[in-house]
């Protein structure tokens, strides 16, 4: 087990390397001058400055020798101070966030964080339960109404079923607000007796005792995770079913109700706990739809997250805010699939061996 | 089994494998190959897949009947632009006259509603765009689109993954990490930075989210095409045209990919529907197509300026949320269907 760990760690610089020369490239598409605001702020307008900045911080120098820069940044001689570089954690100048990109990260990413936690609630609950149900209804009523409701979840645009919900439940029926806090709550909030220990509404609330703050920041959340979930769900389904269902074909499930076992027990105790194990390897695929959820259902619900400041980021074409958010939306998800592989290789002992 | 034997309690009953050879082919079936003549009985044969093919047929016929359908107005610089009626940014719902330079009335509009003028057949935008029109030139839009990402992932995906699974060693070994590194990026952002990055280089229209959408796209093909090339290596059949002398190319062609194919068609057909949804999605998001240019995401984006009273305004989304899922779900149908006839494991059950 500790070699495959091993094995597996190993390849993660390997990885992040890979995933460095590939934002590196992207940025290369860019004009020397948008590129300067890896290390300036504000690009000035006139013709001599822009050459001295140029000139200073090397933009046209050969490629190797601005990856490095990009790297680890660049010194200045005069007072000594280094600039720029992705080691150092300075991403560059966001244009229309008019501020560093990893500020931006840091202030907008609390919000997709609590997002997403709520999210993987429905998610893991409803859609083991749903794909485990479907194979045991296999081609029955049960099933074939579940699929229906896969098929169309995967059909969906996610930002059509948004628009769809929010049509709904806010405009007609004025149930579920956009936003993620009312403005009574966020003036709780931003109270000097408020305590934010997390920057998250709903943890923060109950942390303060305070649950008409959580009540309040909850009942903002459930557009956006009802969106995000459904979306998930379609690509979870699938694997859980199929998964299920051929579980249900393998022998020691036929012994299992050939020495009289009763069928429940089968299921759960036999078929249910094998099934699970290849959902597992979706782990980093369901992340990867769940932040390609989350970027759309923040947009649609004004919902002041990291996915909504990434796509007006992009709308405005602020390159630099969009390769910092891709650049660190890729380093977690190579940790996230490296987790997803050591839970696998646990879970299954073949996996090791291979 | 004989007669007098037990019957199996059904559980463990084995599903029999209809044999082929036994059973007299169609003439279809001796034209086409039998793995193909069940490709398509399968497809023709399942209630759902017959509903997704109409739903693709209908989006066929309406992109190619397009300039019937929705006529564009008279000397217009390019169909693909919406026309408009007035620059007023209140949306007009669905019956309302189109007054301001409407196109040529077609003889079946007039048959059909006995009116002579133009309504807004399903309201308009802001800015006046018209939302039918719109969405009948948004169907050339979404099948050129489609198709292109399609084709073109798809033959980027064949030829790396060939080459991958062909030669091997530590070609084979960089290909694969190089692939596990576009991988690495959650695909919609990763889509939505690099068409960010090129739209000022190409300009808004159509391009930089295809192109985007291709770079990111074509690494599960690669990965398909190569465990396939590799597990169809092994079999007899490989075995016996190298005994029998042909040459490794000869192989590769006539023999490997040949049966390597049908997973990707699978694929192919699930991930057109796919590729127009992301297409969309990166419109909406506003890196797509220009304002106006006739595309259902862009359409969909119009309605982020009245998130407050979409009810009253909800044609904007409704129209062209329903061609979206509808031509979705064309797409899923026939391939959920053909993954269901591929998928040997599917094979021997009732599914």
């Amino acid at each position: 087990m500790s070699a495959y760990i091993i094995r597996r760690l190993l390849q993660l610089p390997v990885t992040i390397f890979g995933v460095s020369i590939l934002i590196f490239l992207m940025l290369q598409l860019l004009s020397p001058v948008e590129r300067s605001a890896l290390y300036v702020q504000s690009i000035p307008h006139n013709d001599a400055a822009i050459d001295g900045l140029i000139a200073k911080y090397g933009l046209d120098d050969p490629v190797h020798m601005q990856y490095w820069r990009w790297l680890v940044g660049k010194k200045d001689i005069v007072t000594g101070e280094w600039e720029g570089g992705v080691l150092r954690g300075d991403l560059g100048y966001s244009r229309t966030g008019r501020q560093s990109v990893v500020d931006l990260i840091k202030q907008r990413l609390p919000a997709t964080v609590e997002l997403a936690l709520w999210s993987f609630i429905p998610i893991v609950g409803g859609g083991i339960l749903l794909g485990v149900v479907a194979a045991i209804y296999h081609n029955q009523f049960g099933d074939q109404a579940i699929r229906v409701f896969a098929t169309l979840g995967w059909s969906f645009p996610t930002f059509v079923f948004g628009l769809l919900l929010l049509l709904i439940f806010y405009a007609k029926l004025q149930w579920f607000p956009p936003g993620r806090l009312s403005d009574p709550m966020r003036i709780v909030v931003s109270s000097p007796e408020f305590t934010r220990y997390t920057h998250m509404n709903t943890f923060d609330g109950l942390l303060n005792l305070r649950l008409d703050v959580f009540w309040d920041a909850l009942r903002h959340l459930v557009l956006p995770i009802a969106t995000v979930s459904y979306v998930v769900w379609a690509r979870m389904l699938r694997v859980t079913r199929s998964s299920m269902l051929e579980t249900m074909g393998q022998d020691y499930i036929t012994t299992a109700r050939s020495k009289g076992l009763a069928e429940k027990r089968v299921m759960y105790s036999h078929a249910f706990r094998n099934a699970l194990i290849p959902v597992l390897t979706i782990g980093g695929l369901m992340v990867v739809s769940l932040l390609n959820g989350v970027v759309v259902a923040e947009v649609i619900f004004n919902y002041p997250g990291m996915g909504s400041a990434f796509a007006r980021a992009a709308g405005s074409l602020d390159a630099l805010a969009v390769l910092g958010f891709v650049l660190f939306s890729g380093v977690i998800l190579v940790v996230v699939n490296l987790v997803v592989d050591v839970l696998y290789a646990y879970a299954d002992p073949r996996i090791r061996l291979h | 089994m004989t007669e007098n034997a037990v019957p199996l309690p059904k559980t463990i009953q084995q599903e029999q494998e209809p044999d082929y050879a036994l059973r007299e082919l169609s003439r279809l079936e001796k034209l086409i190959g039998a793995e193909w003549y069940r490709l398509i009985r399968g497809v023709f044969t399942n209630p759902l897949s017959v509903a997704g093919l109409i739903l693709v047929m209908i989006f066929v016929l309406m992109a190619a009947f397009a300039p019937i359908l929705a006529p564009p107005v008279e000397g217009a610089f390019d169909p693909y632009l919406i026309p408009r009626d007035g620059y007023s940014p209140e949306p007009k719902p669905p019956g309302t006259i189109w007054n301001l330079n409407p196109p040529p009335v077609p003889g079946w509009y007039q048959t059909l509603t006995g009116r002579d003028y133009w309504v807004h057949l399903f309201g308009t935008t802001s800015g006046q765009f018209d939302i039918y029109y719109g969405i009948v030139w948004g169907a050339r839009t979404a099948l050129f689109v489609g198709i292109l990402i399609t084709t073109v992932t798809v033959t980027i995906g064949m030829i790396v993954g060939a080459i991958s699974a062909y030669y091997g060693g530590w070609l084979d070994d960089l290909l694969m990490r190089g692939t596990e590194i576009f991988m690495a990026f959650p695909f919609l952002l990763a889509a939505l930075t690099l068409s960010a990055i090129l739209v000022p280089l190409f300009g808004r229209g159509i391009w930089p989210a295809t192109i985007a959408l291709i770079a990111f796209g074509w690494m599960t093909y690669a990965r398909l095409i190569r465990g396939e090339i590799l597990s169809a290596r092994e079999r007899d059949y490989v075995l016996a045209a190298r005994v029998v002398g042909a040459k490794d190319s000869r192989t590769l062609v006539r023999h490997i990919v040949p049966n390597a194919i049908y997973p990707i068609l699978v694929l192919a057909s699930m991930r057109i529907g796919d590729a127009v949804l992301s297409f969309a999605t990166l419109s909406f998001l506003g890196v797509g197509t220009d304002i106006g240019y006739a595309d259902w995401g862009q359409i969909v984006s119009f309605a982020r300026d009245w998130i407050l009273s979409l009810d009253t305004h909800w044609y904007i989304i409704v129209f062209p949320g329903i061609a979206l899922l509808l031509f979705g779900l064309g797409w899923n149908l026939i391939g959920d269907a053909l993954r269901d006839i591929l998928d040997p494991r599917m094979r021997g059950s009732r599914g």
